[in-house]
């Protein structure tokens, strides 16, 4: 795991250029503490942070092979390169190395651009063809590694981390109108957009090839699912999906350093940590978080699986003053306004990681996305259910099982629940039927927009936008494939795995791993019939299955628990010393985004209160990461 | 005594839930739900509201739509309720 930046183009003078993306990588040390490199060609320049994993001694990148003409700065891991090398080795193919790196130079020498389907890992990465004169960036399936890009000056700035280009003279930040509203309904921007006015992201799956002045991007992998009408039943899903789970841990253990594992209670990395203690009885370590408060905890389901692992198992409190100090370091690594505390605990687990000394850990993320897990999916389903029958009175009080944990809900007539679902109200042919309570939900944080920013947006509707980017078959499939692209393709790369992923577990120096995001467990599950995994109310069904014998039965028929921190409830106790600052009226003014009277008393109003809503609670995280990130970013600094 | 309950309901939902933005419409017929003013939680605290301010219990039977979904449901409600 590492960072990775560079350049193509005229822009750059050669006396310069040194200088230039040693200070791009500067800002990338903590993604590689281990070694850096740079190399310069021309009008090329690639660089490279490193963290050590896979080949310790000769591994170092920029790396240039099988002959020098081609050069690649890449962050990540291919987990079947021992495999791929093996191949390539039987074509008569030599390598220098040990390392993964130089397994997709080869291969690309092998097949060109074709050698990313070949590919089971996470990666982003910048190749220097100097043979045909092209930068290629490419970027993993589902956007586990991050990369940026700008152009300025006819040349092309990439990066892992947009705080790189940002070192780049000329190349300023600025906060996109039309991210902050995708944000303030999606919860993340929609790729290629970021929070930053002008810079990019190259969007998961996609690469980008820069040659001879002209610049080509376009998806090179990208999620489906079949038609509702061609689904059929199997019978074998269940082993099938257990030895590829097994295979999916067993190459994410490849290592030249210890491997951990995160163990949040849940049946996920139960499942994981199981299959990786499995294959490393006396080696494995799980890391784990606990919460002051008892809401958040799930210490008790730590304890359970990590005692019938028997593995070392190592727990990071968090208090409400965790998370609100860490909090503007998280807004620094993220780089983008979010509308949780949720990745500020997550930073500091990886913390206690790296305190440990492990560099890589295995997580559990992707199985909620691709097994159902989410209470998103049961909602679209009982609100079709209930849609079907408007005046029933006692179909709606079945959201109240839903959402064991908030309490609001559950003293709610059946009336109001079905009022809050829009159960009936929306239309079931709305491309985005499942998610249409949540955007609204999330959209009335909108309310604290100042009156410049809702003149500058007008009528700009974010809902459409994602709706414009659906494939052309998405009207097809079976609606539970539609939520699944949704959470898949949307939210996993743009918040599940970046702010709440690479981005604070890179900022300690630690990589994650994620067997459920093997390729072939994503078509596996991409190709069970719904049924499978939502089994009427019964989430990730064939998962559960499959964990039997592997995980305590408690801990698989335990009522899912998604994972939360305090929002601003971590503020309210002991508010931080920023927080005045940052909210005041002025820096809210300056700002210029939100409506300062009405901040001051969302503001006094959440601070004050025992619990506060879900609308309070996102835009006051909202509206604080915001004006963060405002206060980090918007005076360069060096 | 409705217009004085009017009032009071209508300056607390700009208080507590539009934050003191009276730009906004907000006619009394105006779905809180529809036009997301409140949550559920929202919900509760216009109930723990209306307890405090009106001196009487609301019943759990009694948070529907039907009685607390806009300004002039929830006036004729707690009209009603004191008429009792």
């Amino acid at each position: 795991m590492c960072g990775v930046a560079g350049y193509f183009g005229k822009g750059v003078a050669p006396a310069e250029a040194k200088a230039l993306l040693a200070r791009m990588t500067r800002q990338l040390s903590h993604r590689g503490p281990d070694d850096s490199g740079i190399h310069i060609d021309g009008e090329a320049g690639l660089a490279h942070r490193r963290l050590s994993i896979v080949g310790l001694s000769d591994g170092h990148q920029p790396m240039s092979g099988p002959s020098d003409n081609l050069v690649i700065s890449y962050n990540g891991e291919i987990f079947n390169y021992v495999e791929l090398r093996n191949e390539l080795i039987a074509k008569g193919r030599q390598f220098h190395t040990r390392s993964d790196t130089e397994v997709i130079l080869q291969l690309y020498d092998e097949k060109g651009l074709d050698c990313l389907d070949e590919l089971n890992g996470d990666f982003a990465f910048a190749l220097w063809d100097a043979r045909q004169g092209r930068m290629v960036l490419a970027r993993d399936r589902m956007g586990v590694r991050p990369l940026f890009y700008t152009q300025r000056s006819d040349t092309l700035f990439f990066a892992s981390e947009i705080k790189a280009l940002l070192a780049v003279p000329g190349i300023e930040a600025r906060l996109d109108p039309l991210a902050l509203d995708q944000i303030f309904t999606l919860w993340t921007p929609l790729a290629p957009r970021t929070a930053f006015q002008g810079i990019s992201e190259l969007p998961p799956g996609h690469l980008m090839i820069v040659e001879s002045g002209r610049v080509e991007q376009r998806a090179w992998w990208r999620q489906t699912y079949p038609d509702a009408g061609d689904i059929r039943p199997r019978s074998d899903a269940v082993e099938e999906l257990r030895a590829l789970l097994d295979d999916a841990t067993r190459i994410r253990l490849r290592a030249d350093v210890p491997v951990g594992s995160y163990l949040s209670g849940g049946l996920d990395s139960s499942l994981v940590s199981a299959l990786a203690a499995r294959a490393h009885p006396e080696q494995l370590r799980t890391f784990s978080l606990g919460f002051d408060s008892e809401e958040h905890d799930e210490s008790k389901w730590q304890a359970v699986m990590a005692s019938a692992l028997g593995v070392e198992h190592t727990t990071a409190r968090c208090s409400a003053s965790d998370i609100s100090g860490l909090f503007p370091s998280v807004i620094r690594h993220v780089e983008r306004p979010i509308l949780r505390t949720a990745p500020a605990p997550l930073a500091k687990l990886s913390a206690l990681v790296h305190d440990n000394g492990i560099k890589a850990v295995l997580t559990g993320e992707g199985a909620d996305e691709l097994f159902a897990g989410y209470d998103i999916f049961r909602e679209a389903k009982l609100r079709r259910f209930c849609g079907r029958q408007p005046n029933s009175k006692f179909r709606p009080l079945l959201f109240q099982r839903l959402y064991p944990y908030l309490p609001g809900l559950q003293r709610q007539s059946p009336e109001y629940l079905a009022r809050f679902f829009g159960a009936g109200d929306d239309r079931i042919d709305d491309l985005l039927y499942s998610h249409r309570p949540r955007f609204r939900s999330t959209g009335a944080a909108k309310l604290f927009f100042s009156s410049e920013l809702k003149h500058e947006l007008g009528d700009y509707d974010a809902t459409a936008e994602l709706a414009s980017m659906l494939p052309s078959d998405f009207s097809r499939w079976h609606p539970l494939h539609q939520a699944q692209y949704l959470e898949t393709t949307f939210l996993l790369p743009g918040y599940i795995l970046s702010a709440q992923g690479d981005r604070v577990m890179m900022a300690n120096s630690v990589e994650g791993r994620f067997p459920f995001l093997d390729p072939r467990i994503i078509d596996f599950a991409a190709g069970l019939a719904p049924d499978m995994k939502l089994h009427g109310l019964r989430e990730k069904h064939i998962l559960k299955q499959s964990a039997k014998g592997l995980v305590p039965e408690a801990i698989i028929e335990r009522p899912k628990q998604p994972y939360r921190a305090p929002d601003s409830q971590a503020f309210a106790a002991t508010p931080p010393r920023y927080l005045a600052d940052v909210l005041s009226r002025a820096a809210i003014a300056k700002g210029g985004f939100f409506n300062a009277t009405a901040v001051e008393k969302l503001k006094n109003k959440v601070l004050h209160q025992e619990t506060a809503s879900f609308r309070d609670d996102t835009a006051f995280v909202g509206i604080l990461s915001t004006q963060l990130w405002l206060d980090t970013f918007s005076t360069k600094t060096d | 005594m409705a217009d004085d309950t009017r009032t009071a309901i209508r300056a607390f939902i700009i208080e507590n839930f539009l934050f003191g933005d009276e730009s906004q419409p907000l006619p009394d017929e105006m779905s809180l739900i529809d036009n997301d003013l409140v949550d559920s939680t929202g919900i509760l605290e216009l109930v723990g509201h209306i307890e405090k301010e009106f001196g009487f219990k609301v019943e759990d039977r009694e948070i529907v739509p039907a009685n607390l979904d806009s300004i002039a449901r929830i006036v004729a409600y707690i009209d009603g309720k004191r008429a009792r």
